[in-house]
C-alpha cells in the first residue's frame, strides 16, 4: 500500500503554469486571432458580367458543404449533383454533407482556413451569416442575381433574407450573400381523424381554430400537441401567436426597424400562450416533452393539432397517411391572407477566396432554378419557387395541400422571418423566456420586457456603429 | 579501479533518486502531452484575454472576460449549477458506493458478480446512450412517471427535465447513477486488500459492524475514496453530454453549466474569448478541487 502512495507527486501542477506562460508567450507576440475582413469592403457585388460557363472552366473540383442530410433533401441534393456533373463532365462536385449542428461547429474554421469550400450553407441572421461577411469570407452574388434573374425568379421577402448590409452590420437588406433553395412555413396540421371524432371541421378562421380547442378538450381529446424540451419549438409556436396579431410590426422588428418587443402583441401572444398551457389545450409538462417526441405522439393519434414547419411533412406523412392535413395558419376572416412565421433553407453561399467562383455560382442557379424545383418536389421537398411540377401534385394530398398554403403565403406576402434572427442573442434569450411563459413563471409583461432588454441593447449597439461608421 | 569508478558515479546520486536518463524515457509522452494539452491550453489562456468572434480581428480584453464570471448573473450561474451538481456527481456516489462497498465484502449474497456488473454497467456505456435512455425515462410519461403513477403516487409525477424546480436534481440523479458503479468497485477491490487480522482484532475488542466499518474499512479505503473523489469531481464538472442531451440547459437557463457554456458561446453565440475565459476558469476550479481533495482526503503534502 505505501509504495503505491510514492513517487508521482511532484510534477503534478507543473502544467498549469508551463501553459500559462505559453499563453503568456503568445500574448506578448502579438499574434491576433482571425482575419481583417478587408475581402468584405473591396469586394464590390460580385465579378461577372455574363453567364458564365462552366465548360470552359477546365478540369474543376468543386467543394461543397451542406447540411441537407435528411430524407428528401438529401436524395433531391444527390440527383442534382449527378446531373450537374453529367451536365459538365470537367466538373467534379466534392459534396461534404453534415448534420446542422455539425456544420455549425466545423464551418466556421473551414471557411477561414486557407483552402476553404467553394459553396456552403450558412444558416441567415447576425451569428453565420452575418459574422462570415464582416470577415470578408462570402462573395456578393448580385451580379449573379442580375445575370440568372434571381432577382425577377424569388418574392423580395425570401431574397432580403439573405442580404446582408455592405458595412456588414445589418441583416436583411444590402448586398445578396446567398440563395436558397427550399421554401419552409410554421404550419397547422391537423389529424382528420380526431376532429371529425369532436364533430369539428378544419378550421377556416383563426376564430374557428380557437373555439375549436375547448371543444376538443371536452371532449377528452388533446387539442394541440406540443413538446418544448428542446427550446425551440415555442418559438415557432409564439411566432404564429404573434404573426395573427401584428405581423408587419413583427417582420419590421425582427429586421431591425421596428419598435421592438415592449407592446401589446408580444404580452398578448405571450398570454395567449400560457393560457393554453393552463386551460390544458398543450400538453401538461411540456417543458419536459422532446420536438420529435411530440411529433410521433401526434402521428400516433395524441393531439388534434401540431404547429410546426413543413420540413416535419415526409416524417408525419409516412404513419398517418390520408388523415393527415395541413394549411397555413387560419386567417382572421375566410378566405383573407395567412400569415405565419417562415422563410427558407439555408442559403447556398459562395466563399470569397474560391477559386471557381464562375462555376460556383452555375452550380447555384442550377440547384434553385425550374427543373430543380421539380426534382425537389418528386422527393417531396417544398421548393422555395415551386414549378411545373408542384401543379400536377394532387391539391387534395397532403402534399398538395403544403404547396397551396406556400403559395398563398408567398402570393399574399405572409411570411414572417423566424423572431430569432433579430440579435445575435435572441435564440437564447427568446427560447428560455418562453419556457418560463409555457410553465407560468414568467409573466407576459417580464417576457415583453425580456425580450425588448435584449433587443434594445442591441439596437443601440448596432445605432452607435453606424453612426461612427458614418454614413456609406 | 573501475568499480571504484562505479562506486563513485553511483555514489553522486541520492539512493533512490532518479537518473536524468529517466526524463529521455518520458519525453515521447511529455511531447504528446505538450502539443495536444499544454499548446491548447495555452492558446485558451490567450484567447481568453480577446474578444473574439472566430472570425474578424481580435481586439484585448484584458481582465473583462474573467471579471464578467463575476459580475454576470449568466455565467455565475452554471459554476454555482455545477457546484450544486458535485452532491449528485461525486458525494453520493461516493457515500452509495461506500455502503454497497460495505455490504458486499460483508454479506455473502447470491450472485454477486451479476450485481457488481450490473452496478459497473453505467460506466461502460458512453454517456450519450445514457443521456438518451434517461431523457426517455424522464419524460413527462416516461417510465418514471409510469411507475410513480402505478403505485399511486401520481401526485408526484412532473416533467421532471422541464420543471424549473426538479431538472437539476434530475440530471443529477442521472450523474449519481452513473458514478456509483465505478465507485463501488474501487471500494471492492480496496476492500480485500484490508487485512483480516485488522477485522479478528477488532472483532476481539467487541466492535460491532458500524464500528468496525467506522474504525477499520474507512480508514482502509482513504486513498480508493481520494481516487474515487477525484475521478467523479473531474467528470462531474466536465459534464457537457448529459446536459446537451437532455435539457440544453433548461428549461430557462436553470441547468446550464461551464462546460456547456464553453461549446455554447465558442460555436453558437460566437464569443469565442468568454468561452475560452469560462474554460479556464473551470479548469482552475477542477484544480484546486482536486487539490484540496488529495490533501485533506488522501492526507498527501502536495
Amino acid at each position: 500500500m505505501e509504495l503505491a502512495r510514492t513517487g508521482a507527486r511532484r510534477p503534478r501542477g507543473r502544467a498549469v503554469p508551463a501553459a500559462l506562460a505559453i499563453g503568456v508567450v503568445l500574448l506578448a507576440a502579438g499574434c491576433v486571432p482571425g482575419t481583417d475582413g478587408s475581402g468584405a469592403a473591396g469586394a464590390g457585388t460580385g465579378a461577372a458580367t455574363a453567364i458564365p460557363d462552366p465548360a470552359k472552366a477546365g478540369k474543376t473540383t468543386l467543394t461543397v458543404w451542406d447540411q441537407e442530410i435528411r430524407g428528401g433533401t438529401n436524395g433531391e441534393i444527390q440527383q442534382l449533383n449527378r446531373e450537374f456533373e453529367r451536365k459538365y463532365p470537367n466538373v467534379r462536385i466534392k459534396r461534404v454533407a453534415r448534420s446542422f449542428t455539425d456544420l455549425k461547429t466545423t464551418l466556421k474554421l473551414a471557411v477561414s482556413g486557407n483552402h476553404p469550400p467553394d459553396v456552403i450553407q450558412a444558416n441567415q441572421g447576425y451569428p453565420d451569416m452575418v459574422a462570415f461577411v464582416r470577415a470578408g469570407l462570402l462573395a456578393p452574388l448580385d451580379n449573379y442575381a442580375g445575370i440568372y434573374d434571381w432577382n425577377t425568379r424569388y418574392p423580395a421577402t425570401l431574397l432580403n433574407l439573405n442580404r446582408v448590409s455592405a458595412d456588414g452590420d445589418d441583416f436583411g437588406r444590402g448586398r445578396l450573400y446567398g440563395i436558397s433553395q427550399t421554401g419552409e412555413y410554421i404550419g397547422l396540421y391537423y389529424n382528420k381523424g380526431v376532429l371529425k371524432r369532436a364533430g369539428l371541421q378544419p378550421p377556416r378562421t383563426w376564430g374557428e381554430f380557437t373555439d375549436g380547442l375547448a371543444r376538443l378538450k371536452d371532449r377528452g381529446e388533446l387539442p394541440i400537441q406540443f413538446g418544448n424540451l428542446d427550446k425551440y419549438p415555442a418559438i415557432h409556436t409564439f411566432g404564429v401567436l404573434h404573426d395573427q396579431l401584428g405581423a408587419a410590426g413583427a417582420r419590421d422588428t425582427v429586421l431591425g426597424r421596428g419598435d421592438g418587443f415592449d407592446n401589446a402583441a408580444t404580452k398578448d401572444a405571450a398570454a395567449t400562450l400560457a393560457d393554453w398551457a393552463k386551460r390544458g389545450y398543450l400538453p401538461g409538462g411540456a417543458n419536459g416533452l422532446g420536438y420529435d417526441d411530440a411529433a410521433k405522439k401526434f402521428a400516433s393519434g395524441d393531439g388534434a393539432y401540431l404547429l410546426t414547419g413543413t420540413w416535419q411533412l415526409a416524417d408525419l406523412k409516412k404513419p398517418m397517411g390520408d388523415r393527415l392535413g395541413i394549411m397555413p395558419p387560419p386567417p382572421a376572416k375566410a378566405g383573407g391572407d395567412p400569415v405565419t412565421t417562415g422563410g427558407q433553407g439555408l442559403a447556398w453561399s459562395i466563399t470569397s477566396r474560391s477559386r471557381h467562383p464562375e462555376v460556383a455560382a452555375a452550380y447555384l442557379d442550377f440547384l434553385t432554378d425550374a427543373h430543380a424545383a421539380d426534382v425537389m418536389t418528386r422527393h417531396g421537398v417544398l421548393p422555395a419557387v415551386p414549378a411545373r411540377a408542384a401543379a400536377g401534385v394532387s391539391p387534395d394530398s397532403v402534399d398538395g395541400q403544403m404547396i397551396a398554403g406556400w403559395k398563398r403565403l408567398s402570393a399574399a406576402d405572409g411570411l414572417v422571418p423566424y423572431l430569432d434572427y433579430s440579435t445575435p442573442t435572441f435564440y437564447d434569450t427568446l427560447s428560455a423566456a418562453l419556457q418560463g411563459v409555457v410553465s407560468g413563471k414568467t409573466s407576459p409583461d417580464s417576457f415583453a420586457a425580456t425580450l425588448q432588454k435584449d433587443y434594445g441593447a442591441f439596437m443601440k449597439k448596432q445605432r452607435e456603429q453606424h453612426t461612427s461608421a458614418g454614413p456609406r | 579501479m573501475r568499480l571504484a569508478a562505479l562506486t563513485r558515479a553511483y555514489r553522486r546520486r541520492a539512493p533512490g533518486e532518479p537518473r536524468a536518463i529517466g526524463y529521455l524515457y518520458i519525453l515521447p509522452a511529455l511531447i504528446v502531452y505538450a502539443v495536444f494539452l499544454l499548446y491548447p491550453f495555452g492558446q485558451s489562456v490567450w484567447l481568453s484575454f480577446v474578444n473574439w468572434d472566430g472570425l474578424t480581428v481580435a481586439t484585448p480584453a484584458g481582465f473583462d472576460n474573467y471579471r464578467a464570471l463575476f459580475t454576470d448573473a449568466s455565467l455565475r450561474a452554471p459554476f454555482l449549477h455545477a457546484l450544486l451538481l458535485l452532491l449528485f456527481y461525486a458525494a453520493l456516489p461516493v457515500a452509495i458506493g461506500l455502503l454497497l462497498a460495505a455490504v458486499m465484502s460483508r454479506a455473502r449474497v447470491r450472485g454477486m458478480t451479476f450485481f457488481r456488473t450490473v452496478l459497473f454497467l453505467p460506466q461502460v456505456l458512453a454517456l450519450i446512450v445514457v443521456g438518451v435512455a434517461w431523457r426517455s425515462i424522464l419524460a413527462p410519461d416516461g417510465l418514471l412517471n409510469d411507475a410513480l403513477r402505478a403505485v399511486g403516487l401520481g401526485g408526484l409525477a412532473r416533467p421532471w427535465l422541464g420543471d424549473y424546480t426538479w431538472a437539476l436534481p434530475a440530471v443529477g440523479v442521472v450523474g449519481t447513477w452513473v458514478g456509483t458503479g465505478l465507485c463501488m468497485v474501487l471500494f471492492l477491490a480496496g476492500a480485500q486488500r484490508i487485512p483480516r487480522e485488522l477485522y479478528e482484532a477488532a472483532r476481539m475488542d467487541g466492535a460491532g459492524p458500524l464500528r468496525e466499518f467506522r474504525t477499520v474499512t474507512l480508514p482502509g479505503l482513504r486513498p480508493q475514496i481520494a481516487v474515487a473523489l477525484t475521478l467523479t469531481i473531474v467528470a462531474g464538472l466536465r459534464n457537457f453530454d448529459l446536459i446537451y442531451i437532455t435539457t440544453g440547459g433548461g428549461p430557462g437557463n436553470a441547468t446550464s453549466v461551464p462546460a456547456y457554456e464553453v461549446y455554447h458561446r465558442a460555436f453558437e453565440t460566437n464569443q469565442v474569448g468568454s468561452a475560452a475565459a469560462v474554460g479556464v476558469a473551470l479548469t482552475v476550479l477542477i484544480f484546486v478541487l482536486t487539490v484540496t481533495v488529495s490533501r485533506l482526503v488522501e492526507g498527501r503534502r502536495a
